[in-house]
């Protein structure tokens, strides 16, 4: 399970590799977001196993739980990367609307600046 | 838009009503059960969020008259002042604490400052989120 | 909480409440607000005094992160409370004069805020008994510092100002920390009462000498001395108020409040005494040097401070020959050159805090401050011109005012001191001469304040406003400061038996003589007072003939001068990294990620390649099923037809049909509340896309040329590759248990049932803090980012008004 799933967030790696190569905001955005995803499964697998024991929630009889600690870490994640994700977003449409352009070759800055 | 919403408006307005039960159980829940301040949070914003998508702002706005920046605000500054406000009983930074009470109707609990903490989580999301999407869709 | 603490939390409290006041709900001026709480301070702190007297110290902590020894200590002794006493009373003083020095049309609100975060600050800066709490008050009220120099922002000169005496102040500072985490692993505690019992033992380590340099550079430039003062004479640009305030009665003596702390750590050693002796003599004479050529009276006022914090850091070096001998009576002589080093400290602060006020009561009556524009206002404002001449005789150390006393035992100290016989007699000798030829030039242009000022001719013709009396508010304060300068004069033992021989037992902790003098007025026509009656004649003539000898000053030309140095040197730094910098910041995103891959490629590639460490086995391995295999399949798939896309909507359903799976694992792996979360955020996140769809154009199809295809399909294929060879590298080779088992007892521990939520609301709690106050902060700045249209049209630079 844990080879699957390390596979599976390579994957997701190396779209958000290419997506945040390119020129477009949207594409660079989709691949932030696509990144925190695969950032999120790595940090699963990391823990003790990802499928042996019961869920990390006291209970009378019940001794074995998976690993807690990465579930935490995840769930910090994850509203951090949707507020990373909504920033983007603000800002490529705010690009979009003072510059006209959401063409990341184009928007260069002045070089005096 | 033109098109006729009228099916969706009613299974929302009730539909709201529910998650909005749902966020508060899962709040509550939060330190026994699955849940707590991130999701609670974040499941009542996707109420509005709903609400939002099916009527329109204006329906929001009154719906709900908060300025949610300001939520938001209160939500971070609860937050951080309990990890502060443990100084005034001198403890270190961020000491939560708990006892075990018998109430009525719950039975065996224990409560703990950590709900205090929580809902200041609670706040902030909901203030965050709300205030990301309604800024977003007021200026389109 | 005991009051220390309070003292040091209140000015920051009301420092918060500040920017809410409605000006509907006060009609009066803010600082009647704000005057209240030094007031308060002052009469909480002055309490101590008798206890202090006794011989008793304060010491309380509130633990911050016990099991590091970072902890909140505050500690109260005579040396301390001198500090907190001239903080507090001084900033009563100072911001009751600022009530009327500023209008209400001034942005009164950031001023308070600024002015209180000082107050504060300064206050923890004596009172912090731990070196990174002293650190972080110490930058604290550099920042602060620089917020009221350029209070005046429209104004160039207030901003390089400001600029200029924060990097010298901060770098200065940075060197401290440096030097403090030097003494921190020498003495394994950050406690300084530890640190005075523990280091004076460990000379011969090789850290030692190290952090005393450093330390004493964070000293220098924060006290203004030679070759670090250009700052001082700059900062001047703030409103009057925070110059008497900050920059000649307490900020810039905090450098002299932590050499008289770390005297009893570092004054054994020769080379402490000499170099804060000849820094500070330095210092003494070339401030009193150029404060003659000035004619701005700040600027005149600002060398005069330079060169008397020279005077006080020389005395305090002086005073550190006392640790070099054994118990005999010259211990007990140079123990008293600290206290007249204290004492000194003590009335600067009373006079030169008195004639700041009356400058700025000429600046603000007469609209300006250029002496060759004033004079003869001695008839028209009487009142300011005894404040001044007060002042300015004290200054230049004549009687009866406190100033003559203190120059006196600095004359006498000055005398001690070269009788030693720490090196070749002639450089000894240099000791007095260079104090006394300083002292002559004091006199000097104490003689031009007051003359070129208040007598000669009055011209109406050169000022903005003629010459009137100011209000009664704006003379209280400087009158108050005025009678102290005489009351100090004939009752000093008062103010030496109670508070400055209780501080001398901070300095010389290990000494067992009897600490403290008693100050006389009058002692006798010895060696100190023919010295004076010779200042006197020979700064009169210099004074009659400064017009022959002015010249002299054209022997130090603008460009080789120190702050010459320091703007070309500015200038220079950002000129080669400006062209460094465009050198590789090429504008494009693209680029910058492709320096980032070609790193991690290199690195971490290089790495596993070189250690031979990309070995795994699969057998330890959960068991795949053919559900979870779908999912992934399809995970897989919708990732990769993302990238072919043709149409945005595409790219975004694919993209939360991804998400969606992500949560479905978790799922799978038994974390119901990662699994809701993730559900909801993606709900959420899928919503703003179709927003983002809803605003952007539709995508273009990426035409870029074949070559940077063919570089970018490389670079994510490696990429994804080295990822996965080191992940599945990792967890195969783990070298830690995991450390999960400790939050399995969360029930006992935290009260809570759900593990993670109680890892997330209490044993990690300030991870969850932070991300809520993140939260926060990419909240606003979606908002500001919608809100907040950018002023196009205004493109011209903030200038001078």
């Amino acid at each position: 399970m844990e080879t699957l799933i390390t596979i599976l967030a390579g994957v997701l790696v190396t779209v958000a590799t290419y997506l945040l190569l390119s020129r477009n905001v949207l594409r660079v955005i989709l691949g932030v977001a696509i990144l925190s995803h695969a950032a999120h499964l790595l940090i699963m697998t990391m823990g003790r196993g990802l499928t042996n024991g019961n869920i990390p929630v006291l209970k009378e009889g019940v001794s074995s739980f998976v690993d807690p600690l990465p579930q935490a870490l995840i769930l910090t994640s994850i509203v951090i990367s949707f507020a990373v994700t909504a920033l983007l977003l603000v800002l490529a449409y705010r690009t979009y609307r003072e510059t006209g352009s959401d063409n990341l070759y184009e928007l260069r800055g002045f070089k005096d600046e | 838009m033109k098109t006729n919403n009228v099916i969706l408006r009613a299974v929302v307005r009730i539909v709201v009503f529910i998650i909005l039960t749902l966020a508060v159980y899962l709040f509550l829940a939060g330190h026994h059960n699955p849940g707590g301040g991130f999701v609670g949070g974040l499941v009542l914003a996707a109420a509005l969020v709903l609400l939002l998508v099916s009527y329109d702002i204006e329906t929001v706005r009154n719906a709900v008259p908060f300025d949610f920046k300001k939520v938001a605000a209160l939500g971070a500054f609860i937050a951080v002042g309990t990890a502060f406000g443990s100084f005034i009983f001198g403890e270190p930074f961020l000491s939560q604490t708990f006892a075990y009470f018998h109430l009525p109707f719950f039975g065996q609990t224990a409560l703990s400052t950590v709900t205090i903490f929580e809902s200041g989580v609670a706040l902030a999301v909901v203030g965050v989120v709300v205030t990301i999407i309604l800024s977003i869709v007021e200026d389109v | 909480m005991n009051t220390i603490t309070i003292a040091i939390i209140l000015p920051f409290l009301v420092a918060l409440i500040i920017p809410f006041l409605k000006k509907k709900i006060f009609h009066i001026h803010i600082g009647w607000f704000v005057v209240t709480v030094p007031t308060a301070l002052f009469i909480l702190l002055v309490r101590f005094v008798p206890e202090v007297a006794a011989g008793e110290t304060f010491a309380y902590s509130i633990d911050w992160i016990p099991s590091y020894q970072i902890n909140f200590l505050t500690y109260l002794d005579g040396l301390s409370l001198i500090f907190a006493l001239l903080i507090t009373g001084i900033g009563a003083l100072v911001t009751l004069y600022s009530i009327f020095y500023l209008s209400k049309y001034e942005n009164l609100k950031s001023f308070y805020t600024y002015l209180l975060l000082f107050m504060g600050s300064m206050l923890g800066v004596v009172f912090s008994d731990n070196l990174m709490g002293l650190y972080v008050f110490w930058e604290l009220t550099s920042i602060s510092s620089f917020l009221l120099i350029a209070f005046w922002f429209h104004r160039k000169l207030s901003r390089e100002g400001a600029q200029k005496s924060l990097l010298i102040t901060v770098s200065g500072g940075f060197a401290m920390l440096v030097g403090f985490i030097m003494v921190y692993v020498m003495a394994d505690t950050m406690s300084i009462r530890e640190i005075i019992t523990i280091l004076p033992e460990m000379s011969d380590h090789p850290l030692f000498a190290p952090a005393m340099v450093l330390i004493l550079l964070g000293a220098f430039t924060k006290s203004a001395q030679f070759p670090f003062h250009i700052w001082l004479p700059t900062a001047m640009e703030a409103p009057t108020p925070v110059s008497a305030y900050l920059h000649s009665a307490t900020m810039v003596k905090a450098g002299i409040y932590l050499v008289a702390r770390f005297t009893p750590v570092f004054g054994g050693e020769a080379s402490w005494f000499w170099i804060v002796t000849a820094i500070g003599l330095t210092t003494l004479f070339w401030g009193a040097f150029n404060a003659i050529r000035q004619t701005d009276l700040k600027a005149l006022l600002a060398f005069s401070t330079v060169s008397q914090l020279g005077m006080i850091m020389s005395m305090i070096g002086m005073s550190s020959a006392a640790l070099h001998h054994g118990h005999d009576m010259d211990t007990v002589l140079f123990t008293q050159i600290a206290f007249a080093g204290i004492f000194h400290l003590i009335n600067h602060s009373t006079f030169k805090g008195a004639l700041f006020m009356v400058v700025g009561i000429i600046d603000h009556q007469l609209g300006t401050r250029d002496i060759r524009r004033l004079g003869g206002l001695a008839s028209l404002m009487p009142l300011t011109f005894t404040v001044a001449l007060i002042g300015s005789a004290s200054m230049a150390g004549l009687p009866p005012f406190n100033g003559f006393l203190s120059k006196e035992m600095f004359f006498t100290a000055v005398l001690n001191v070269s009788e030693l016989n720490f090196t070749a007699d002639h450089i000894m000798t240099m000791i007095p001469v260079v104090a006394w030829i300083a002292s002559v030039l004091t006199f000097v242009y104490c003689l031009i304040f007051v003359s070129r000022t208040f007598l000669g001719r009055y011209k109406e013709e050169r000022l903005e406003r003629p010459g009137k009396e100011a209000k009664a508010g704006m003379l209280f304060s400087p009158v108050i400061l005025g009678l102290l300068v005489i009351l100090i004069f004939f009752f000093p033992n008062v103010l030496g038996s109670y508070v400055i021989t209780p501080a001398m037992s901070s300095i010389f902790p290990m000494l067992d003589v009897e600490l403290g003098v008693t100050i006389q007025q009058w002692h006798g026509f010895n060696t100190e007072l023919m010295m004076t009656l010779a200042l006197i004649i020979l700064g009169i003539i210099l004074f009659m003939t400064l017009r022959w000898w002015r010249a002299i000053y054209k022997l130090f030309p603008e460009h080789l001068s120190f702050n010459h140095l320091y703007g070309a040197s500015l200038e220079n730094t950002s000129k080669v990294s400006k062209s460094i910098t465009n050198a590789y910041m090429t504008g494009h995103l693209r680029d910058y990620m492709v320096y980032i891959y070609f790193f991690f490629l290199i690195v971490i590639g290089g790495t596993l390649l070189l250690s031979g460490s990309y070995r795994f086995e699969i057998s330890g391995n959960g068991e795949v099923g053919a559900f979870d295999l779908t999912i992934a399949i399809a995970m897989m798939a919708a990732a990769i037809s993302i990238l072919v896309a043709k149409s945005r909507l595409t790219a975004i359903v694919l993209n939360s049909f991804l998400g969606y799976g992500v949560a479905i694992f978790f799922v799978i792996f038994r974390a119901p509340d990662i699994a809701l979360t993730q559900i909801v955020v993606e709900t959420v996140t899928t919503v703003l896309f179709l927003a983002a769809y809803f605003f952007l154009p539709e995508w273009e199809k990426e035409d870029s040329r074949k070559r940077s295809k063919s570089v970018n399909l490389f670079l994510s294929i490696s990429v994804g590759v080295i990822f996965t060879v080191t992940a599945l590298a990792v967890q195969n080779n783990k070298l830690f248990e995991s450390i999960s088992t400790f939050f399995e007892d969360s029930y006992e521990l935290a009260g809570g049932r759900n593990i993670v939520n109680t890892i997330l609301g209490d044993f990690r709690a300030f991870d969850t803090m932070l991300e809520v106050v993140v939260l926060l902060i990419g909240g606003i700045g979606v908002y500001t980012f919608i809100k907040f249209k950018a002023r196009k049209k205004r493109n011209e630079p903030l200038e001078d008004k």
